[in-house]
C-alpha cells in the first residue's frame, strides 16, 4: 500500500502549536505562576505531530512525562491544558493531575504518565481491549529511550508481538534519559535492533523530519490495523531544552545542542513547503499569528479560572 | 557541632562509610556526575569513581534486585530510587526476595543493603511523585524502615543502616533536604529502634514522623502559648519501633495524637494507636486517640488541594485540643 503524501499543513500547524505552547509556558514559569514538574519537548515536535497525523480519530495514544506535544497533536485543547498546568478547576483534570497527567479519553489520549515506561503496557492493553471488543482501532505508545530499559518495555513488546496486537511502539530517542546518555544506558545503542528479539519490524527514523515520521508511522499503523501486529519505531530526535525547568544541563555540550538545533523540524518542514510551492511564507506566518492569539486567550481563560472547590479533594477516587 | 542540611548529612554518611568499608557502593539513576535527582550524592562520583558509584539505566526492578544479589555475596550496596513512588516497580525484589531470603533459607543468607528513597508531598508533583508509602514496607517482616527528621539523625541512622546485615529502607522527606540543623563533629552512629523525645511535655504525646516532626514542634510552640504542654516523640525508625518510649510517654501524658503524611487508614499511626491500646498505657488514656494524616486520596496537583491533603500545624493543634477537651 502506498501512503499518501503527508498532510504538511496540519503537521506544520501542530508543530507550531506545540512550540508556541511550551514557549508560553516558559514565560509563565519566569513569572513564577507555574508549579511542579514540567518537561518540555521543544525540538521533538515532529515526532508527536507526524505520528498523530498518521492516526485516525478513533485511535489511541499513551504518553509520557514529556507529553504536551502528544496531547496537542492528538487534538487536545491548549486552553484546558494551560488551566490544568495552573491547577485550576477548569483544567483537563480539574487541577488534580498537572503537566504529567494530562489526559483526554474522548480524544483517544489515554494519559501522560509520571512513571517512566508506565504507558507502554497500557498501550498494549488498549490494543488488546480493541481486539476483545472487535474494533478496528490502533494504539500508538510514546516513550523515551530511557523507558526502553524498563522491564515492562520487554514484557510488553513480547506480549504484543505474540498476540499480534494493533499497537505501534514509538520510542522518542532524544539521546538522554535525564542526565544519562543513551550510550551509558543501553548495551545496544541502536534501539531498533531490540525489535529483532520479539520478531517485529524495528525501524530507525529521522525524528527531525516530520514527513518521514508520518510516512513510516503510516506504514506501521496500516500493518497494525491489518492485523499483522506491532512495530517498533525509533525516532532519533533531541530536546532543545533541559530535562526540566532549571536543569543546569551539564551533561552535553553547547556545540551538540547547536548541531541539533540546526535540524529544527519546524524550519525544515517550512523550507520544504515553501521550496515546493505548497505554501507561502506569509501563509505560514499567518498560522503562527493565529496560534499566538489562541494561546493568549488560553492563558487569560486559565488565569481567570477558579481554584478547585475544596470538596474536589475527595471526589473521583472511586466510580459511583 | 556544625550546621549541615539533611542532604549534606546523608552525603557525609555515605562518604564516611565508603571510606571505612570498601565493600560499600552506591547504585541508582543519575547518581553519578549529577548527584541524583535531589543532588544528594553530589561529588561522591568524582571522589570514588564509576565502580563505587554505579549510574544505572532507568530500571528500578534491576536496581533493587542487583542490590539484593550483590548483598547476598557480601558487597554492601546503598541503592537509591529517585522517588519512593517508583518502589512499585522494584517491589518484587524488595518484598519477595530481599526481605525474605534469610528466613526462607533457614537463616543462611544475609542482605546487607540500604534502599534510600525521597518521599512526600507538597511540591506540586501530583499522584505519582508525592506518596508516602512507609506503611506498605513496615508491614513486611524482614524489612527495617528508617525515617529521619533532622540532619544529625539522618547521618547517624544512615551509618548504622549501612553497617546492618539487613535490608534497610531509608526514607528521606524531600522538604527536609534543604533544612539545616546541628550535626556532631566526628564519628557517631544512632542505633535503629531508639525513639527520641524532640520536645518534652506533660499534657499530650504527639508521635510524629519525618517532616511532620518539625511541623509538630511548631504546633507545640503555639500550643504552649495557650498553656498546653505537648510532648513530641519522633520514633526515627518505624521498624524496629521503640514501643517502650511511646508507652512511657503516653503513661505520662494520658493523651495521644499521631501525625504522618501518609494516608490515615492502615497507616503508621494506626500501629502506634494499637500498640498503646494493647499496652498498660491504655489504662492511662484520658481521651480517645486522634490520628492526623494525609487525606485518603491520591496526592492532588493543585496547590490549593494539596494543602488540604497535607497535615499541617492547624490540624495538629486541633487534634491536641480535641484530646484535651
Ligand atoms: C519509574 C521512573 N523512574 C524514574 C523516573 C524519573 N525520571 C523522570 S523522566 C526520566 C528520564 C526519562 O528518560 P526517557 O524515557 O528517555 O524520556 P525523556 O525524559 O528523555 O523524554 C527519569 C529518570 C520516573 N519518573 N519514573
Amino acid at each position: 500500500m502506498k501512503t499518501a503524501g503527508a498532510p504538511d499543513r496540519r503537521i506544520y500547524e501542530t508543530m507550531v502549536s506545540i512550540r508556541s505552547f511550551e514557549t508560553k509556558l516558559q514565560e509563565l514559569s519566569r513569572k513564577g505562576v507555574l508549579r511542579g514538574s514540567v518537561h518540555f519537548c521543544i525540538g521533538q515536535e515532529a515526532v508527536a505531530a507526524g505520528v498523530c497525523a498518521a492516526l485516525s480519530p478513533g485511535d489511541y495514544i499513551t504518553s509520557t512525562h514529556r507529553g504536551h506535544g502528544h496531547a496537542i497533536a492528538k487534538g487536545a485543547r491548549m486552553d484546558l491544558m494551560i488551566a490544568e498546568l495552573l491547577g485550576k478547576a477548569t483544567g483537563y483534570c480539574k487541577g488534580k493531575g498537572g503537566s504529567m497527567h494530562i489526559a483526554d479519553l474522548d480524544l483517544g489520549h489515554l494519559g501522560a504518565n509520571g512513571i517512566v515506561g508506565g504507558g507502554i503496557p497500557i498501550a498494549a492493553g488498549a490494543a488488546l481491549g480493541i481486539r476483545q471488543l472487535g474494533l478496528q482501532n490502533v494504539v500508538a505508545a510514546f516513550f523515551g529511550d530511557g523507558a526502553a530499559n524498563q522491564g515492562v518495555f520487554h514484557e510488553t513488546l513480547n506480549l504484543a508481538a505474540l498476540w499480534k496486537l494493533p499497537v505501534v511502539f514509538v520510542c522518542e530517542n532524544n539521546q538522554f534519559g535525564m542526565t544519562t546518555p543513551l550510550s551509558e544506558a543501553s548495551s545496544q545503542p541502536d534501539l531498533a535492533k531490540r525489535a529483532i528479539a520479539y520478531d517485529m519490524p524495528g525501524t530507525r527514523v529521522d525524528g527531525m523530519d516530520a514527513r518521514e515520521v508520518f510516512r513510516v508511522t503510516s506504514d506501521a499503523v496500516g500493518r497494525a490495523r491489518a492485523g499483522k501486529g506491532p512495530s517498533l519505531l525509533v525516532m532519533d530526535t533531541y530536546r532543545f531544552e533541559g530535562h526540566y525547568i532549571g536543569d543546569p544541563v551539564v551533561y552535553r555540550t553547547r556545540e551538540e545542542v547547536e548541531d541539533w538545533k540546526a535540524k529544527d523540524p519546524i524550519l525544515r518542514l517550512r523550507k520544504q513547503m515553501v521550496g515546493e510551492g505548497l505554501a507561502t511564507e506569509a501563509e505560514l506566518d499567518g498560522i503562527h499569528g493565529e496560534i499566538a492569539r489562541k494561546l493568549d486567550e488560553g492563558v487569560a481563560f486559565a488565569q481567570s479560572s477558579p481554584d478547585p472547590d475544596p470538596s474536589e479533594l475527595f471526589t473521583d477516587v472511586y466510580s459511583e | 557541632m556544625k550546621e549541615l542540611t539533611l542532604s549534606q548529612a546523608v552525603n557525609e554518611a555515605l562518604v564516611e562509610e565508603m571510606e571505612r568499608d570498601p565493600r560499600v557502593f552506591l547504585i541508582g539513576e543519575d547518581i553519578g556526575l549529577h548527584g541524583g535527582a535531589f543532588a544528594v550524592t553530589k561529588g561522591i562520583f568524582q571522589r570514588f569513581g564509576p565502580e563505587r558509584v554505579r549510574n544505572t539505566p532507568i530500571s528500578e526492578a534491576a536496581i533493587a534486585g542487583a542490590a539484593v544479589g550483590a548483598a547476598l555475596v557480601g558487597a554492601r550496596p546503598v541503592a537509591e530510587l529517585m522517588y519512593t513512588d517508583f518502589i512499585t516497580i522494584a517491589m518484587d525484589q524488595v518484598v519477595n526476595q530481599g526481605a525474605k531470603v534469610k528466613y526462607m533459607f533457614g537463616g543462611k543468607a544475609r542482605v546487607p543493603m540500604v534502599l534510600r528513597m525521597p518521599f512526600g508531598a507538597g511540591r506540586a508533583n501530583a499522584g505519582q511523585h508525592s506518596q508516602s508509602l512507609e506503611a506498605w514496607l513496615c508491614h513486611v517482616p524482614g524489612l527495617k524502615v528508617v525515617m529521619p527528621s533532622t540532619p544529625a539523625d539522618a547521618k547517624g541512622l544512615l551509618k548504622s543502616a549501612i553497617r546492618e546485615d539487613n535490608l534497610i529502607i531509608f526514607l528521606e522527606n524531600k522538604h527536609l533536604y534543604s533544612q539545616k540543623g546541628p550535626v556532631p563533629e566526628g564519628e557517631y552512629t544512632i542505633p535503629l529502634g531508639a525513639a527520641e523525645i524532640k520536645r518534652a511535655g506533660g499534657d499530650v504525646t504527639v508521635v510524629a514522623t519525618g517532616r511532620q516532626v518539625t511541623i509538630a514542634l511548631g504546633a507545640a510552640e503555639k500550643l504552649s502559648k495557650e498553656g498546653i504542654d505537648a510532648e513530641v516523640l519522633d520514633p526515627r525508625t518505624l521498624w524496629p519501633l521503640d514501643r517502650e518510649a511511646i508507652i512511657a510517654s503516653v503513661k505520662k501524658t494520658g493523651r495521644l495524637v499521631t501525625v504522618h503524611e501518609a494516608v490515615k487508614r492502615f497507616g503508621f499511626g494506626a500501629e502506634v494507636a494499637a500498640i498503646v491500646a494493647e499496652s498498660e498505657a491504655f489504662d492511662y488514656l484520658d481521651a480517645p486517640i486522634r490520628r492526623v494524616a494525609g487525606a485518603e486520596v491520591p496526592v492532588p496537583f493543585s496547590k490549593f488541594l494539596e494543602d488540604l491533603f497535607l497535615p499541617d500545624e492547624q490540624k495538629i493543634i486541633a487534634a491536641c485540643k480535641a484530646v484535651l477537651a
